[in-house]
């Protein structure tokens, strides 16, 4: 890193959490919006990786090595509810799941 | 060096991302989202990361990729419908408030003071400093995680089987 500025990095890495947060706004395919979702995790863990690099300290690849195990947790889960949907509503487009809508 | 690659990378990562973001089909978005976790593996080189960047293509590009690939071609969706009416104005909002956010936290970084650009230690990202650190000081959130990994694996199998 010696010619380059950690403030890049993290302004990259707000730009990726913006298309996660646009994606998840905008589409309705249950699976794209849990995509969506792992480029919001993957953005908030570059931006933990490029602080640890800053202050020398392995604690923000920590952080990095526990999102990601999260987001294959997440992951499992949420693929796994998908799947449960599919089989109740032959579809995974999220306008139409509205059955605990009041 | 590193600015050329940074620079690639930064073009891979934001191409594929409003690839994930747009295209109808949802498994070219997967894939696309497979090369986006590459090129940030990139970036954790460039950070000397080298432990997590090969985490990352292990296990995210990997793993969880394949995952998702998976369910995705056994589902056998069909393309995402255009959105009508209301839809499009949320689309446009969402648009809005993403660039507001980033304008905003760019802001936020170009009033931040210059981060240091010292030489990291030599053992800075290798296994032996993670490892180091994660059965010692992170040694009860390490052994909280592998339960929660264990709670997911159970839930997952719970929720896609038809009848126990």
């Amino acid at each position: 890193m010696s010619s380059l500025n950690p403030q890049w990095l993290l302004l990259v890495s707000a730009v990726l959490f913006a298309l996660g947060v646009v994606g998840v706004l905008t589409r309705r395919g249950a699976i794209t919006i849990l995509m969506s979702i792992e480029i919001m995790l993957n953005a908030a863990n570059l931006a933990f990786i490029s602080f640890a690099r800053v202050h020398d300290q392995p604690d923000g690849q920590i952080f990095a090595f526990f999102v990601m195990t999260l987001a294959a947790a997440e992951a499992a889960v949420g693929l796994a509810i998908v799947i449960a949907l599919f089989r109740l509503r032959e579809s995974t487009e999220v306008d139409e799941l509205n059955l605990m809508r009041w | 060096m590193e600015p050329v690659a940074f620079v690639v990378l930064t073009a891979l990562a934001v191409v594929s991302g409003v690839v994930v973001i747009t295209h109808r089909n949802q498994v070219i978005a997967a894939l696309s989202l497979a090369a986006n976790l590459v090129a940030i593996a990139g970036f954790y080189l460039l950070l000397q990361a080298q432990f997590l960047a090969l985490l990352q293509v292990i296990v995210y590009a990997g793993a969880i990729m394949v995952l998702v690939l998976f369910v995705l071609m056994l589902l056998n969706l069909p393309d995402e419908a255009r959105r009508r009416g209301g839809g499009r104005m949320q689309s446009g909002l969402a648009l809005v408030l993403a660039l507001a956010f980033v304008g905003l936290l760019a802001l936020a970084l170009s009033r931040g003071t210059a981060g240091s650009s010292f030489p990291a230690s030599d053992r800075f990202g290798t296994v032996e400093s993670v490892g180091q650190a994660l059965f010692t000081r992170f040694f009860y959130a390490f052994e909280a995680i592998s339960l929660l990994l264990v709670v997911a694996m159970i839930g997952a199998v719970l929720l896609a089987k038809r009848r126990l």
